[in-house]
């Protein structure tokens, strides 16, 4: 089980990119919502796996891991909140037609 | 290999039981929504492997070495993560009382998916039934075979959910929706307990393990003797309080009064959910988890708690057996007899007896079962008809359908040699040895429940077919909304292979289980106890009141079966207003609306007056404050100084603002497009420079 350091930053790299195309590409404000939560894990898998191959002793890296992770559920909790505040008033899930904040 | 040893590579792969549905769950989330057989099939079929592996491990568990003084428990905990030096662990078990769980879920389980395929043949949203049906499946049989609270905890909160789901399948229909809610936010409150208690034995143990076979690290229920020396709340000892308060979420769970409201609401779901709900799994998991954490409760001589717990199932099974007897619709009265059935289960806990408590719960998932799915049967062979008026003489015209019913009702009545009355005079006889009151209430309830299931039968298969005499095409329930049937307010006709089959299997065990009783309770490792003594009483008074119950369900509503619908309730002209009373269910619904539901209200209304008066109150003040303060300012510098020097430069700033408020199209992705291409090109920057 040696996997080396770079592997896992290739993948939360690949992550991350997939999320961002998400994030930019889709209509659907759900999905997006799922590229940004994609986005966050990459970042989280990154702080896991520096903590894990460079400061295995302290756990602090660890707990701020533990601490994102709820925060990015507070924040889906909310991204779905407003989605569903939105449906309610546009009778719309696509993002390209929420532009009454134009200037 | 050595006997010991084969069990503990068992017990390394008790995960596979859970696995299968689990994974059977995951493909048919991703699966298209027309691939019904693709999803019926993998449903069964998953299910099927999950009972041999449970078979496998039950044989294994029974073939023990010679005489069964030791219980045969191997276990395999695992660090599932740590941090520092705390670590979380989980774990599987292998015992007897996990594995005759785990062949009863899987086995009955299999079947009522078989009949599933039949009763929600027309459904169009099939595919996600049968996923919530095997996810709820998988965390049932997680709950049976997991050797550590946490994760017990977890599968408890999946069954819930899955339940929630299950039960608002058909989401669209108003009752359901309700339904699936009052479910979760009932055990909700009893989970809280349960949680409480979980938090309480880590803390006084600081292990979540049950079991760990380890002198240096011993598993919580190997330190319960240390525990029952320790204090605990309201002067119980520790593990008395644990005890308590783990009791509470089986009291949630298992539908025990007051938190029993949830189940008989829960007939808004499917049959096959009832069928899973309140036979094998949901209402099982809480008898079955005071099962697991027995020690605990019997760790302190002479507490209050066991009493508790025997109070509260025999106040249980009276209370729901007479609400039953005045219920129209064919499933809530298998659902009021589900919930008196749970209180005998939980009094056997109370009276000391955990076999009696877990052979009930066993041979009751069977015939249970079987009623449930018999009933759905019905439902199906006269169109989605529930009510009991409307039906009748369907003898005739569902002669497997009958005979199946009959050995259910017989079983579930208590007559020998059906099971029904093996495992329920087990639990009167260990109830006579503890309390001769709480006895004789659930004898009474004993002969409630053969009166109310006589009456059933002879409602639904008796006399003649009173349904299509008004058209009824939609009754109060809206149930056939959901179904375009096509061949509506015909003649009842017997039902397909696929439903009539499981039930045909499900009254063999019916009629046979009852005689294990005897080795299950050597299979459990429980030293036989038995005293003779009063069970020449106990098992007389049980069979008279059968007899008597059967008796009189007779006299009332046999010698003279209904004629129309419309007729009057034979016992609802002899009882009057208190038939009344038990239909609308002692008004236990109407009366937590004016208590806890009015009050919750009332709380929310006030603070929303202290909020709308004080706070914004507070905060009118300060605004009004800051804006006298401006206006003074407005009037000395605003108009005279700054508004007339102002005013050439801000008509060029507007300008630009406008220019500028074209890039402002509201879209967020182009916003969030521009943002990534920025921190793209200074990604760029800072590696080439």
């Amino acid at each position: 089980m040696n996997i080396p350091l770079g592997d896992y930053l290739m993948l939360s790299a690949f992550l991350f990119a997939i999320g961002l195309c998400g994030a930019l590409s889709r209509k659907n404000a759900i999905i997006v919502l799922i590229g940004i939560e994609i986005m966050f894990n990459a970042a989280i898998l990154n702080l896991i796996v520096f903590w894990h191959y460079k400061y295995f002793a302290v756990p602090t890296a660890y707990m701020f891991a533990i601490f994102a992770i709820s925060i990015a559920a507070a924040e889906s909790a909310v991204g779905l909140a407003l989605v569903i505040a939105i449906y309610r008033q546009y009778k719309s899930v696509d993002v390209d037609e929420f532009t009454s904040l134009k200037g | 290999m050595e006997h010991g040893e084969y069990l503990q590579h068992l017990a390394r792969q008790q995960w596979l039981i859970p696995f299968f549905p689990l994974m059977a769950a995951a493909i048919q989330s991703l699966m298209k929504r027309p691939s019904r057989k693709a999803s019926g099939a993998l449903t069964i079929i998953a299910m099927g492997l999950s009972c041999i592996f449970a078979l496998r491990a039950f044989f294994a568990t029974i073939g023990g070495g010679g005489q069964h003084h030791e219980i045969e428990r191997a276990i395999f905990n695992f660090t599932w993560f740590k941090f520092g030096t705390t670590s979380l662990g989980l774990g599987f078990i292998l015992d007897p009382l996990a594995e005759g769980m785990a062949v009863m879920v899987a086995f009955v389980g299999f079947w009522i998916f078989v009949n599933a395929t039949g009763y929600m043949a027309d459904d169009e949203n099939f595919t996600r039934f049968f996923c919530f049906l095997s996810l709820f499946a998988a965390s049932m049989l997680g709950l049976v075979v997991s050797n550590n609270l946490l994760l017990l905890y977890m599968c408890w909160e999946l069954v819930g959910l899955c339940s929630y789901l299950l039960i608002g399948f058909w989401y669209f229909k108003p009752a359901a929706a309700a339904a699936m809610k009052k479910a979760f936010i009932t055990t909700r409150i009893g989970d809280v307990g349960f949680l409480l208690g979980i938090v309480m034995l880590y803390w006084k143990t600081g292990t979540l393990n049950l079991y760990t076979h380890d002198t240096l690290h011993p598993g919580a229920l190997e330190q319960v003797s240390a525990l029952a020396l320790r204090n605990g709340w309201w002067g119980l000892s520790a593990a008395s309080t644990i005890a308590f308060l783990l009791f509470i979420g089986a009291m949630g769970k298992s539908a025990q009064f007051p938190l029993h409201v949830w189940l008989p609401d829960a007939m808004e779901g499917p049959t096959p959910v009832s069928a899973l709900i309140h036979a094998a799994t949901m209402v099982a998991a809480g008898v079955f988890m005071v099962g697991r954490m027995y020690p605990l409760f019997t760790a302190e001589a002479g507490s209050w708690v066991l009493d508790f717990v025997m109070w509260v199932g025999c106040i249980t099974a009276v209370f729901s057996a007479t609400i039953a007897v005045a219920q129209f619709d064919i499933k809530r009265v298998l659902a009021y007899s589900t919930c008196s059935q749970l209180g005998f289960m939980v009094m056997a806990l109370g009276a000391g007896s955990v076999v009696a408590g877990q052979f009930h719960l066993l041979t009751h998932a069977f015939f249970k079962a079987l009623l449930f799915l018999g009933s759905g049967c019905v439902i199906i062979g006269t169109h989605h008809e529930q009510d009991m008026r409307k039906m009748g003489g369907l003898r005739k015209y569902m002669p497997i359908t009958f005979w199946c019913y009959l050995i259910g009702m017989l079983a579930l009545c208590g007559v020998p040699p059906f099971a029904g009355f093996f495992s329920k005079d087990e639990i009167l006889l260990s109830t006579f040895h503890r309390n001769k009151y709480a006895w004789g209430l659930a004898t009474f309830a004993a002969f409630l429940t053969a009166f109310y299931m006589t009456r059933q039968m002879f409602m639904v298969f008796a006399g003649k077919w009173r349904g299509g005499e008004n058209d009824h095409g939609h009754d109060k329930h809206g149930k056939h909304d959901d179904h375009e049937h096509g061949h509506h307010g015909g003649e009842p006709h017997e039902v397909t292979w696929n439903m009539w089959l499981p039930i045909a299997v499900l009254s063999l065990f019916a009629i046979g289980l009852g005689f294990f009783g005897h080795k299950y309770g050597e299979y459990l490792g429980v030293e036989g106890a038995e005293s003779v003594e009063g069970k020449a009483v106990v098992m007389g008074a049980s069979l008279a009141v059968v007899a008597l119950g059967l008796l009189l369900g007779w006299a009332v509503y046999g010698r003279k079966t209904m004629e129309h619908a419309t007729d009057e309730d034979p016992l609802s002209a002899a009882l009057g207003s208190l038939f009344t009373f038990l239909n609308r269910k002692w008004y236990i619904d109407e009366l937590y609306d004016v208590t806890i539901i009015r009050f919750t209200a009332t709380c929310g209304m006030f603070f929303r007056l202290v909020d709308k008066s004080v706070v914004d109150g507070i905060l009118h003040a300060i605004a009004w404050t800051a804006w006298g303060i401006s206006q003074v300012f407005r009037w000395i510098g605003d108009e005279f100084f700054i508004n007339g020097g102002f005013d050439a430069g801000c008509e060029s700033v507007r300008w630009e603002g406008e220019e500028f408020s074209k890039l402002e199209n509201g879209r967020i992705q182009n916003y969030f497009r521009v943002l990534s291409l920025g921190a793209a090109i200074l990604l760029l920057i800072y590696f080439f420079t």
